[in-house]
């Protein structure tokens, strides 16, 4: 079964905190969920499906339910990290084109700055982890796993840490529009190649923000998102997949986006060529290189060459990515991008980006996410919209 | 810039059941990779039931502990000490993620050959690293 124009993004909201210590995760939830149902022009009772993941303190989504007194008939709390949210917009589309459920939700929220998360902690994943006894010990953190991705990466392809820089460049171009931006300054390869060194070859810059928040959205059946008065935006297309090292089968220049990239576009029945803006997930530079390459906007080994000379800025480069800043300037809520990736690439297909950066009659826009660590195991969701 | 390898707080790993034995052979100075008497496959990390084909028939073989970094890091900001998280293609043709250690961590490069040593978790557990092979020359 195709999920191509079955569901529509009806509404869509991203919190504007960076910093909430004052609020309760489940509060940011609501709130999220609240934003993004005037966006769409619904009331809560209108919701019957409610998706979210592992942010989302308790029992999948039952916790929140409660909290938020949702009554609804489909419920689905996926996990795959960042990327979740991505998947939970085609796991709501198949839903709503299989009867289960009409008006899905879907929220994220954290608040990882005031908790004084960093990715130079170890974090465990609890009890019972098979992997962690033969990692943990190694002090395998989130920036040292991406790290040795970027290190091969070069290794292999001669990509450069001022390539890499050109992400985090083209990322503050698009910041300096954002009020809510947390960082809004301008930066140049120069400034990323001299702010600290977290991890070889990964320097502070080329990490994504901490930042509390959340976003939600709203996805919902063809003749409902008619009846709203929003822009229509159409899924056309989603992939999502999986990898890991297969007991020590190590590869680490490719990731699971050349499979939910390649289905994505399969199921859209479009190439990369037809993409007019991209988000991109941006943990690290690395992993916007990775996936840019893994998705067929430029052969493997071509990303750093392909990200260069401000070609992911918009109005100047081929490929507009991150609008609004993205995890690397903008935020990074609960330590998860994905929802974010959506929420912007609905604004442009949508035209309600910033005058500055909205790329003109956006049509077509892809949503990339990255979940868990590319150093590891991980897993990818590819979600290719089109404005009505 | 050099950044000479020094001793850090190692976390214990919390080990699952069938875990012992590994953690009991590195005590020894050994290092186990896990071998499927049905397809042959070699995996780390150790598990009851081979990765590739799902058999119970898995045992532990001795590793050679010798191998070539596939790739690493020096992790700099992470705590009161520089450390080099690594993984490396054990000759076996299994790749293990460790750390290299007893070395200039500035002077690691990828296809570097290296050894097994045996480090001391903060509870007196005993985990591999690798360090440089002196008697071998890096290859690419």
């Amino acid at each position: 079964m195709s999920i191509k124009g079955v569901a529509y993004i009806a509404g869509a909201f991203e919190h504007p905190a960076r910093k909430a210590p004052g609020k309760s995760v489940a509060q940011l939830h609501a709130e999220c969920a609240k934003g993004a149902l005037e966006d769409a022009g619904l009331s809560k009772d209108d919701i019957d499906g409610y998706f979210c993941a592992g942010d989302a303190p308790g029992l999948g989504g039952l916790n929140l339910a409660d909290y938020m007194g949702l009554r609804v008939r489909h419920i689905d709390s996926t996990e795959t990290g960042g990327s979740s949210y991505l998947i939970h917009v085609a796991h709501a589309a198949q839903a709503i084109a299989t009867g289960k459920c009409t008006i899905a939700l879907i929220t994220l929220a954290g608040r990882p700055r005031s908790e004084g998360s960093s990715g130079t902690q170890l974090r465990t994943y609890g009890v019972n982890m098979p992997d962690e006894p033969f990692e943990i010990p190694y002090g395998a953190v989130t920036v040292n796993l991406y790290a040795m991705t970027a290190m091969r990466h070069m290794y292999e392809f001669r990509t450069t840490p001022e390539q890499l820089a050109w992400v985090k460049v083209a990322a503050s171009h698009h910041a300096q529009h954002n009020p809510h931006a947390m960082l809004r300054d301008v930066v140049t390869v120069e400034d990323v190649i001299n702010s600290p060194m977290i991890s070889d070859p990964l320097h502070r810059l080329d990490c994504c923000v901490v930042s509390d928040g959340g976003g939600a959205l709203i996805v919902t059946r063809p003749e409902i998102a008619r009846s709203l008065a929003r822009p229509l935006v159409r899924v056309i297309g989603a992939g999502e997949a999986i990898h890991h090292h297969m007991g020590g089968r190590v590869d680490l220049t490719h990731s699971a986006t050349v499979w939910s990239g390649r289905k994505a576009f399969e199921e859209a029945g479009i190439t990369p060529a037809d993409i007019q803006y991209a988000s991109i997930y941006d943990s690290f530079t690395i992993t916007v290189v990775m996936q840019l390459e893994d998705l067929g906007f430029c052969a493997k080994g071509e990303g750093g060459r392909f990200v260069a000379d401000g070609n992911l800025i918009s109005g100047i480069g081929k490929l507009p990515f991150n609008t609004d800043g993205g995890g690397l300037c903008n935020n990074h809520p609960a330590n998860r991008g994905g929802m974010t990736k959506v929420i912007e690439a609905v604004r442009q297909l949508r035209g309600e980006a910033h005058s500055k950066v909205q790329v003109p009659n956006c049509s077509i826009a892809l949503a990339q996410g990255m979940g868990g660590r590319l150093g590891t195991r991980h897993a990818s969701a590819t979600l290719i919209m089109e404005r009505q | 810039m050099a950044s000479f390898y020094q001793d850090r707080d190692i976390a214990d790993p919390r080990m699952n059941p069938g875990d012992e034995p590994y953690f009991d052979a590195a005590s020894q100075g050994r290092l186990l990779l896990k071998r499927c008497s049905s397809c042959g496959a070699y995996h780390h990390y150790p598990r009851a039931l081979c990765p590739v084909c799902l058999s119970e028939a898995v045992e532990w073989v001795d590793s050679s502990g010798t191998g070539v970094v596939y790739s690493y890091s020096v992790t700099r900001k992470g705590g009161p000490t520089d450390y080099c998280i690594a993984y490396v293609s054990l000759n076996e043709g299994v790749t293990i993620l460790t750390n290299i250690v007893d070395c200039d961590l500035d002077s690691v490069r990828i296809g570097q050959r290296v050894k097994v040593v045996f480090k001391a978790t903060v509870g007196g557990a005993m985990v591999p690293m690798f360090s440089p092979d002196e008697g071998k020359a890096a290859s690419a």
